[in-house]
C-alpha cells in the first residue's frame, strides 16, 4: 500500500496510485482543509508543501510522491494557528469567504520560507492563487506584516 | 498503520457534539435533527428569538442570513449586540434553520441573502430583536430586586440599578427574562450614539479559515456516506440520449449510476474521486436540442435587432428624446455589448442530504435557506415541516447559490439510498457549464448637444436578456422586466440616474437567447454602468468639454451622487495633472440603495493595461462595520474588474465553451490595484455595499484608457482588443 509522510506522521494509504494527492488527503484522510477549486492546478485552493515547495495537489497522483518526501497541509502548517503568516492574517483579518484561504497562506509560508522579504513585485509574481471575493491586497499586506514581525508577531 | 483512516467513517468530522451545542464558532447546527425531533430548542433558554444568554455569559445571536465572505454574519451580529448592549467579546452566532423559521411563522423573517439586502433589509428586525431583548432582561432584574425597570440599565452584560446598587449579569436573568413578556414599544438607539455598530470590528468568523478547520459543504463527512458526481446535459435544452451504465459498474467503488431527469445523470461512489472519474468513462450520448447550431455570433446579430427594433419597454422618459434628437445640429451615437459571466465561486456547487421515511435533511451553502428548503421538500416529495436545510459558511455566492438545482439533485440522489448520507459535488467543468449566466446585453446610445456643449437629448436602447423573465417570470410588470433598468430610472430608492437631461427615453427590447440568465453579483448595474458611464465620456469629448465638468453640469439636481463622484475625484487629485504616461478616468452610479463613484489612474505598459491605483467612494446612508465596507470595495473592484478585463462566456455549438479558470481568467494577485476606498454615509436611508461598487470598476478604468490612448472599448472583456 502507497505510504505518505503526512504533517510528520507517515500514513498507509489503500488507493489506486493515480489518484491525485488531493483526494488523497481529503477522502482517506479527512485532512479537508485542502480544498478542491478546480482540478487543474490553475487555482492554488489546494496548495500543500512538498519538501517545503508549494504544490498545487489536485493534478499530482500520489504515485509520484515518495515516502521520504514531507508533505504539509494546512492543519500541519502550525499546531495552533500560530505560524506567523496565520497570525498576520488574524490581524489583517484577511478572509472573506476563506475557501481559497488554505491555499493562499501554503503558498505565502512557502514564499517567506525562500524570501523572507520578499518585495510587492515578488508576491505578485509567486502567489498566482485565485480569490473571487478580491482579498488580494490584505494577502499582500498580511504577507509583508508577516516578513516583518516573524514568530514576534 | 492504518488506524487513523477509519476515524473519519465512525464520526462526523466536525466533532457532532460540539455541532450539536451550537457552541463551535466554525460551524453551526443549531437545530440539530435529535433537538428538532424532540421539538426542543438550543440547550440554554432563548430570552427571545434572536438572543440566546447561556450561564456562562456567552451571547448566542441567531444569523438569518447567509454568510459568503461579506460580512453579514458580523454585521448583523454587530446591530443585534449594540440594542442588546451585551460584551462583545461573549458573542458568538447560529444560523436558525429554515423549517423552525417556518414553524414559528417567519420570526426571523427573510432568508434570502442577495441583491445587497442582507443588511439593510433587516437592520430594523435585528435592531427591534436585540432591544427587546434587553428590555426583558432589565425587566427580569427588576422583577427580582422589586425596583422599576425604568431605573435600571444595561451595559456590556451587566444591569445595574444605580439606586441600590445592585448588580447582576444577563446570564443570571436570563432564564428569568424569557419568560418576561416581549415588550410593546422599542425605542431604537440613533446610530450616532453606536459603540459596537458602525465599528470597524474583526469578523466572527475568521479564526477556523486560517487552520483548515472550517467545514464548507464541500468538505462535509458523515458515517458512511456516499459521494456523487453529476454532469447535465452541457446543451442549451439539450437531453440524454442514452448512456451506457454497464460500463462503468466495475469501476472502483462505484454504488449506482442515477439519471437524475431527461438531461442528468449521476455517478453514486464510496469516494468523490471514485464517482467523478467513473462518470468522466461513462459513456453518454447527447440529444443536442433545438439550439445546437447556436453560437455567440447569433446571439449578438438577435441582440443587434434589438436595437433597432420599433417595439420596446419604456424604463425612463421625459420630454421629447427622439423628436430632439431628431433636430439636432450634432449627435452623438455608440453601441457597446456586454458578454455572459460565470460566478465561479472558488467552492463549486455542492450538496449533502439524508433522505429517510418521511424526513429529509440538506446541508447546503446557500444565499436563501427557505428556497434551499422548498427545493427539498419539492424533490423529496414531503412538506417543507418534515425537511430542515443546515446552511453552513458559502466558499462564495455572487448570486449563483441563491438558485437551488443542486440542492434537488442532492435530494433525488440521496431519495435512492434511504437513511444514508449523500454529498453530491460538482466538478468545475459542470460548474461552468450549468451556470445561470449574467445576462448579455447590447445598448446603443444617441445624444444630442447643443453649441454650449449642453446635453440635450439621450435615447438610450438596451437590447437582450432578462433575467426576471426567466426566474421570476410573476414579477413582471406586463412583459416588462424593471430590473432592467437599474441604476437608470427616474425616481427611485434603489437605483436613480444622476443626471437631469431634458429630453430623455431609456427603453429596452428584450431578446432572450436559450441561455439561463442569473443574478450575478452586481446584476445589470454592471452593464448599465458602462453603458452610460463611457458615454457620457464620449459626449464629453464629443462636446469639448473635460468629463468631470461635463458630468457635473448634469448632477446639480442630483447632490448624493455628486458628492461622491466628487470625492472620488478629489482624493486621486483629478484637477492637478496626473504623471507622464497616465491617465485619469471617473464614474458614478447608484444602485442597491448607495451612491458609488470610482476614479482611477491608469498606464499602458507593452501593449498591457496597469491600473495604478483606483479610488471608490460610497454612500450607503449607514455604515455598519467599516472594515468590512472596506473590504466589500476592494472585492467589488476585484470581481468587476475580473469582468471587465477577461470575463466572457462565448457559446458555440449551442454550449457554453469555456469549462475552467484556463479560458475563464479571472484578475490575480498581480492585476489588483491598489484600493483607497472612501466610505461617506450621509444618513438617513440604508443601502447596500456588496455590489455597487463593481459597476463603477470598468467604465472608471475604460475611460482613463480612453483618455491615455484615443482609443474607446465599447465592446467587453478588454481582452478581446490590442493597446499595443
Amino acid at each position: 500500500m502507497p505510504r505518505l509522510n503526512v504533517n510528520g506522521q507517515v500514513r498507509e494509504v489503500d488507493v489506486d496510485p493515480d489518484t491525485p494527492l488531493l483526494w488523497v488527503l481529503r477522502e482517506q484522510l479527512a485532512l479537508t482543509g485542502t480544498k478542491f477549486g478546480c482540478g487543474i492546478a490553475m487555482c492554488g485552493a489546494c496548495t500543500v508543501h512538498i519538501d517545503g515547495v508549494p504544490t498545487r495537489s489536485c493534478g499530482l497522483p500520489i504515485s509520484a510522491v515518495e515516502e521520504a518526501q514531507k508533505i504539509v497541509t494546512i492543519e500541519g502548517l502550525s499546531p495552533d494557528g500560530s505560524h506567523p503568516v496565520q497570525k498576520a492574517w488574524l490581524a489583517l483579518d484577511v478572509p472573506q469567504c476563506g475557501y481559497c484561504q488554505s491555499g493562499m497562506i501554503m503558498a505565502a509560508a512557502s514564499l517567506l520560507e525562500q524570501n523572507p522579504k520578499p518585495t510587492d513585485e515578488i508576491i505578485n509574481q509567486e502567489i498566482t492563487n485565485i480569490c473571487r471575493c478580491g482579498t488580494y491586497n490584505k494577502v499582500r499586506a498580511a504577507i509583508h506584516m508577516a516578513a516583518e514581525r516573524g514568530n514576534a508577531g | 498503520m492504518n488506524a487513523q483512516p477509519q476515524l473519519s467513517r465512525r464520526r462526523f468530522v466536525v466533532g457532532s457534539a460540539a455541532a450539536i451545542g451550537g457552541l463551535s464558532l466554525g460551524f453551526h447546527l443549531p437545530f440539530s435533527s435529535e433537538a428538532l425531533a424532540q421539538g426542543a430548542p438550543a440547550a440554554a433558554p432563548e430570552v427571545n428569538a434572536w438572543v440566546v444568554v447561556k450561564p456562562d455569559e456567552t451571547v448566542v445571536i441567531r444569523v438569518a442570513r447567509s454568510e459568503m465572505g461579506q460580512g453579514t454574519l458580523t454585521g448583523l451580529a454587530q446591530l443585534v449586540a449594540e440594542e442588546l448592549e451585551c460584551d462583545w467579546s461573549r458573542v458568538t452566532t447560529e444560523f436558525p434553520g429554515p423549517s423552525e423559521n417556518l414553524k414559528r411563522s417567519r420570526v426571523w423573517g427573510n432568508f434570502s441573502t442577495g441583491g445587497s439586502r442582507g443588511i439593510r433589509e433587516s437592520e430594523q428586525l435585528v435592531r427591534q430583536g436585540g432591544a427587546a431583548a434587553r428590555q426583558m432582561l432589565i425587566t427580569a432584574a427588576a422583577q427580582q430586586w422589586q425596583v422599576p425597570a425604568a431605573e435600571c440599565r444595561a451595559q456590556k452584560g451587566v444591569i445595574t440599578h444605580a439606586a441600590s446598587g445592585r448588580s447582576t449579569t444577563f446570564g443570571a436573568v436570563a432564564t428569568a427574562a424569557a419568560k418576561v413578556p416581549p415588550p410593546g414599544a422599542i425605542t431604537l438607539k440613533d446610530p450616532k450614539d453606536w459603540t459596537i455598530a458602525g465599528k470597524p470590528l474583526p469578523r466572527l468568523d475568521t479564526k477556523d479559515k486560517l487552520t483548515g478547520k472550517q467545514i464548507y459543504g464541500a468538505d462535509l463527512n458523515f458515517p458512511g456516506m456516499l459521494n456523487a458526481a453529476v454532469k447535465a446535459s452541457p446543451y442549451f435544452g439539450g437531453k440524454i440520449a442514452s448512456f451506457d451504465a454497464d460500463a462503468i459498474k466495475d469501476k472502483p467503488g462505484v454504488r449506482k449510476v442515477v439519471k437524475l431527469d431527461d438531461a442528468t445523470v449521476a455517478v453514486v461512489a464510496d469516494t468523490w474521486w471514485h464517482a467523478k472519474t467513473a462518470l468522466d468513462a461513462l459513456p453518454i450520448t447527447w440529444d443536442e436540442g433545438p439550439h445546437k447550431a447556436l453560437d455567440s455570433a447569433a446571439i449578438a446579430a438577435t441582440l443587434a435587432e434589438g436595437l433597432e427594433a420599433q417595439d420596446a419597454f419604456v424604463g425612463n422618459s421625459a420630454g421629447d428624446a427622439k423628436g430632439t434628437l431628431a433636430k439636432a445640429a450634432k449627435t452623438v451615437t455608440a453601441t457597446y455589448a456586454y458578454p455572459f459571466q460565470n460566478h465561479a465561486t472558488m467552492e463549486p456547487m455542492n450538496a449533502t442530504a439524508l433522505f429517510t421515511d418521511g424526513r429529509c435533511e440538506v446541508w447546503a451553502p446557500t444565499q436563501n435557506g427557505e428556497a434551499s428548503l422548498a427545493a427539498a421538500a419539492e424533490a423529496a416529495g414531503l412538506p417543507p415541516a418534515q425537511c430542515e436545510v443546515h446552511k453552513l459558511l458559502l466558499g462564495g455566492g455572487f448570486g449563483r447559490r441563491g438558485f437551488q438545482d443542486y440542492v434537488r439533485q442532492a435530494v433525488l440522489v440521496a431519495k435512492q439510498f434511504p437513511g444514508t448520507h449523500v454529498k453530491l459535488l460538482w466538478s468545475r467543468e459542470e460548474d461552468m457549464l450549468q451556470g445561470f449566466y449574467h445576462p448579455i446585453t447590447q445598448a446603443k446610445l444617441t445624444g444630442s448637444l447643443d453649441e454650449q456643449g449642453n446635453l440635450t437629448a439621450l435615447h438610450m436602447r438596451i437590447s437582450g436578456q432578462s433575467i426576471m423573465a426567466f426566474v421570476r417570470p410573476e414579477a413582471m410588470a406586463g412583459g416588462m422586466d424593471p430590473v432592467v433598468f437599474q441604476g437608470l430610472t427616474p425616481k427611485s430608492p434603489e437605483g436613480m440616474l444622476g443626471y437631469s437631461i431634458p429630453n430623455i427615453l431609456i427603453d429596452h427590447a428584450m431578446r432572450n437567447p436559450p441561455v439561463r440568465p442569473g443574478f450575478w453579483r452586481g446584476v445589470n448595474l454592471n452593464q448599465n454602468a458602462v453603458y452610460v458611464e463611457c458615454f457620457m465620456d464620449e459626449l464629453a469629448h464629443a462636446a469639448g468639454i473635460e468629463p468631470l465638468a461635463f458630468r457635473r453640469k448634469l448632477m446639480a439636481n442630483h447632490p448624493k451622487h455628486l458628492a461622491v463622484l466628487n470625492a472620488a475625484a478629489e482624493r486621486i487629485g483629478w484637477d492637478t495633472p496626473p504623471p507622464k504616461g497616465v491617465a485619469r478616468g471617473c464614474a458614478q452610479i447608484m444602485g442597491f440603495g448607495s451612491y458609488v463613484a470610482a476614479a482611477a489612474e491608469v498606464s499602458v505598459e507593452n501593449g498591457e493595461l496597469k491600473i495604478l491605483r483606483i479610488v471608490a467612494a460610497t454612500d450607503p446612508g449607514h455604515v455598519v462595520n467599516p472594515a468590512q465596507v472596506e473590504r466589500q470595495v476592494e472585492g467589488s473592484f476585484s470581481y468587476g474588474l475580473s469582468a471587465s478585463l477577461y470575463g466572457e462566456c462565448t457559446v458555440a455549438g449551442g454550449r457554453m465553451e469555456q469549462e475552467n479558470f484556463d479560458s475563464y481568467d479571472v484578475v490575480h494577485m498581480h492585476q489588483m490595484p491598489k484600493v483607497e476606498t472612501i466610505a461617506m454615509p450621509s444618513g438617513g436611508f440604508w443601502g447596500g455595499v456588496g455590489e455597487p461598487t463593481i459597476a463603477v470598476a470598468a467604465p472608471a478604468v475604460l475611460n482613463a484608457l480612453f483618455a491615455l490612448t484615443g482609443k474607446r472599448i465599447r465592446t467587453l472583456p478588454l481582452k478581446n482588443h490590442s493597446l499595443a
